[in-house]
């Protein structure tokens, strides 16, 4: 077997991969490629742009304080699903996470503290999320597979809590998502302190730079004396962690817990991530461009809204526009696997 | 060396030319890894290509094959000019490659493998399953090889049977027999009575006109198979000869632009410490009761067959893979055996693993990151990496190991070449301050310029007090570049020679099992 693996993999003749098929001109700061960041920007300025001049509704105030709460779900979801994403892994439970946390978290607020049902909501994201690591890492199940799986199991148990929507009564449940600081939510603030530091995290970090190496090869990793198993169930902590808080946030945002909230939702961080550049395959992917991920997926939302775009039509546009966004991203790449190349990537000894 | 004893070979006069190639160029982005290439094949001639590793042998190959396309020159086949744009283009122009890496199914079975797209049908289009594997079993028995069962799925062969599949899948898919047959190093896998096949295999296609392009760096077989030889050194043709010309010195000097003996700095074996005692390692299926020790300040060879264990038996010793019996032993460890590569590290061990793009690097990291990757966790400042004491590291390494580009290190690695990257390896090991080092063909498709760099690097390291594993299936380098040689066989360790008097027959013999 290792043979038959060794010898499919062997090095090349030394020289680098091939450029084939059009590629875009490479921005680089420093040495660091900025294509993908400056391009978003771009994209982000031209949204705003535009909005701004055709719709006086965009640049009011309630509008952008709207915004900036809408995407903070979104932007949870985001950062954890791409913790997982860079160790080559997926996490579709995420939404199923935001419903439970949220129902647990409203529920159990009748009876105890405010603060104390919140984390509870919390700690049941991490929990979910240590089992799901766990599965995928040391019983080596397919994430798709483990996680489609906690997706319709946690969906279920919100339902088993509460087939109704709980609405909460304390006034201090609601704290959360509707205070400010200034003219930020203190739910922006929240997220945003997530992406500073998640990104220190993952840069700077032992064990956020394993993560990012295990994308890229784990059989490498583990050689080079690293735990590859604890770092894997680690992402998806993080991952159920981030679904757990944003559950609780949206519960407190819209001020009612529903069974059925967060469907879908992981298609959106899904999303986010790959329009930031993050390859599904593991190893690549950008805490920054992530983010402005995020921003994209919420001006597009919220763009859509302010111009009456009919809610069917918008899931159309948004789809297609993810897949511009993708396409343009990725000309240089996606060329040049399909080009009459047997075994792309891979080359044999000379 | 000893082949298996063959028949007076048959050396007919060369019909007319079926295959020219004039002025071939190939570029990887900058890089120009072929720099005009001229061939000329003919009719019933075996050709072979023989050149070192990184010399451009693969990627002509490659060109050949229409899996690579040329970035200017031109090719004839029977006189008329021809674009191999695909695979499927070479192919249907009558020019089939047998690739050294397997590309069978391995869940199907070897007669679905073979008619693969023209099954025999029945009425109604359904596949007659009797006639398929009688068919195949035919197309077997016709060249030798009916020893194979074309029931069995393909994976479950040995590699060397799997090997024989391919060439006969070459050999028989549409369009009839084969004008240019390519195969790239065939005998790597092949041993006694297979290899045996494959060189009557070889003689009656030569019979039948069909022009044999044979690519190997096993000189013997080379100068016993051809009608003629071209040498590429550094992806240009530097010699065209006949066997009745040349010898296996010739040969070398020619591959590698000096004399053999130049290639590996003179050693002198030195009676160190023992820094590692494996004794009764087993594991099952793989190996079995192995037995060695390393010593302080020597280089010890290791070769052995394709799937004779030898990439096993590192990766157990360094705990990679779980050994069934046996100790590892290391002076200062505790341990009995590694059950992890962190023990083995914590030891230390360090391993530079055969598959330097799956498991030595991350590709899609820098050349930083992946020197940096084995300190991880060693060097940091409260919870965050220590980066200026990193940064330093790497630019120590990239300067001892002359790493190149030298501004290189915020790359991906992946765009360094071959032997950058090995060094790029190596660099991420000696971080560690190992003290027992096991290499795990190290030189592969490394440049002759850089294999030179690092024997005189692993000499060093030996002097320094290191003790040192070659695995190699090199046996020039693995008899040169060592102080003695352990030969597996099946997973055994066959014979302990030294490496100063043996000849690559005897190593060989070794191997095979056929010692006297």
């Amino acid at each position: 077997m290792t043979e038959q693996l060794t010898r499919t993999t062997g090095p090349g003749d030394g020289g680098p991969p091939p450029p084939r098929g059009v590629r875009l001109p490479r921005l680089t700061v420093a040495g660091h490629d900025i294509t993908v960041e400056t391009g978003i920007v771009a994209l982000l300025v031209v949204f705003v742009v535009v909005a701004g001049s055709t719709t006086e509704a965009f640049l009011t105030e309630g509008n952008i304080t709207n915004l900036l709460k809408q995407m903070v779900t979104t932007g949870l979801l985001a950062y954890g699903m791409l913790a997982v994403i860079l160790t080559g892994g997926i996490d579709l439970s995420v939404g199923s996470v935001v419903a439970f946390s949220g129902i647990v978290a409203a529920g159990l607020s009748s009876g105890l503290p405010v603060p104390v049902a919140m984390a509870v909501g919390v700690a049941s994201g991490i929990g979910f999320g240590l089992v799901n690591g766990a599965l995928v890492a040391r019983f080596q199940l397919a994430p798709f597979v483990v996680t489609l799986a906690a997706l319709t199991t946690i969906r279920g148990l919100a339902f088993v809590y509460s087939e109704t929507p709980v609405a909460p009564e304390k006034p201090g449940f609601f704290e959360l998502g509707s205070a400010v600081i200034g003219p930020l939510p203190v739910s922006t603030l929240i997220m945003l302190g997530v992406f500073l530091v998640g990104g220190v995290f993952l840069s700077r970090t032992p064990a956020g730079r394993s993560l990012v190496a295990i994308g890229g090869s784990a059989e490498t990793v583990r050689l080079a004396g690293i735990g590859v198993r604890r770092h894997i169930v680690l992402a998806y902590t993080i991952s159920g962690a981030c679904a757990g808080l944003a559950g609780v946030i949206l519960a407190s945002r819209v001020g009612i817990a529903q069974p059925s909230v967060g469907t879908a939702f992981e298609l959106d961080a899904i999303a986010a991530c790959v329009i930031g550049g993050a390859s599904l395959a593991g190893g690549k992917g950008s805490v920054r461009a992530t983010f402005a991920g995020v921003l994209v997926l919420a001006l597009i939302n919220n763009l859509l809204n302010l111009y009456d775009v009919q809610s069917f039509w918008q899931q159309v546009l948004k789809g297609l526009i993810i897949v511009a966004v993708i396409l343009i991203q990725r000309t240089g790449r996606f060329r040049s696997a399909t080009v009459n190349d047997p075994n792309p990537g891979k080359a044999s000894p000379s | 060396m000893s082949t298996p004893t063959r028949s007076t070979p048959v050396r007919p006069t060369p019909g007319r030319p079926v295959l020219r190639i004039r002025g071939v160029h190939k570029s990887y982005g900058p890089t120009e890894v072929l720099h005009g290439v001229d061939l000329t094949g003919r009719a019933g001639e075996v050709l072979a290509v023989v050149g070192a590793n990184g010399a451009g042998k693969s990627t002509l190959i490659k060109i050949l094959a229409g899996a690579e396309r040329m970035s200017a020159g031109e090719l004839q086949l029977d006189g008329e000019d021809v674009a191999l744009r695909s695979p499927h283009d070479a192919h249907t122009h009558g020019i089939r490659t047998v690739h050294q890496e397997l590309t069978l199914v391995p869940e199907l079975s070897v007669t679905e493998n073979l008619l693969m797209g023209h099954f025999p049908r029945r009425l109604g289009g359904l596949i007659d399953w009797k006639a398929a594997h009688r068919r195949a079993r035919d197309l077997l028995d016709g060249i030798g090889y009916g020893a194979i069962d074309p029931r069995v799925k393909a994976g479950r062969l040995t590699v060397a049977r799997q090997q024989m599949v391919e060439i006969a899948k070459a050999l028989v898919s549409e369009g009839g027999e084969p004008k240019v047959l390519v195969l790239d190093e065939p005998s790597a896998v092949l041993a006694g009575s297979d290899l045996e096949a494959l060189f009557v295999l070889i003689r009656r296609l030569q019979e039948r006109g069909v022009l044999i392009i044979y690519v190997s760096h096993r000189l013997a077989e080379v100068t016993e198979l051809a009608t003629s030889i071209v040498v590429i050194k550094d992806g240009r043709v530097v010699a065209e000869t006949t066997p009745d010309r040349t010898d296996e010195n010739e040969l070398i000097r020619l591959m590698a632009g000096r004399p053999a003996g130049q290639l590996y700095p003179a050693r002198r074996p030195a009676d160190g410490d023992t820094l590692l005692d494996v004794s009764g390692l087993g594991r099952t299926g793989e190996l079995s009761d192995v037995s060695f020790v390393l010593r302080a300040g020597e280089i010890t060879g290791l070769f052995g067959l394709v799937g004779s264990g030898r990439s096993e038996l590192a990766r157990c010793v360094f705990g990679a893979e779980p050994a069934r019996t046996g100790a590892v032993r290391a002076p200062g460890s505790d341990a009995v055996r590694f059950h992890s590569p962190r023990e083995a590290i914590a030891a230390g061990l360090a391993l530079v693993t055969e598959d330097r793009k799956g498991t030595g690097l991350v590709l899609g990291l820098s050349t930083a990151e992946n020197i940096g990757l084995t300190t991880l966790r060693t060097t940091t400042r409260g919870p965050l990496l220590d980066t200026a004491r990193r940064r330093r590291d790497v630019v120590s390494m990239v300067d001892r190991l002359d790493i190149r580009p030298a501004h290189s290190a915020k790359l991906p690695v992946r765009t360094l070449s071959g032997g950058n990257q090995q060094k790029a390896v190596l660099a991420k090991w000696l971080l560690t301050g190992p003290r027992v080092l096991l290499l795990d063909e190290p030189t592969r498709g490394v440049d002759m310029a850089t294999r030179a760099e690092i024997y005189r690097m692993l000499d060093q390291l030996a002097r320094d007090g290191m003790a040192i594993l070659l695995i190699s299936s090199d046996l020039t380098e693995v008899l040169g570049a060592t102080d003695r040689v352990l030969v597996m066989h099946e997973g055994r360790i066959a014979a302990e020679l030294p490496s100063e008097g043996t000849t690559e027959d005897t190593v060989l013999a070794h191997a095979i099992g056929h010692a006297a």
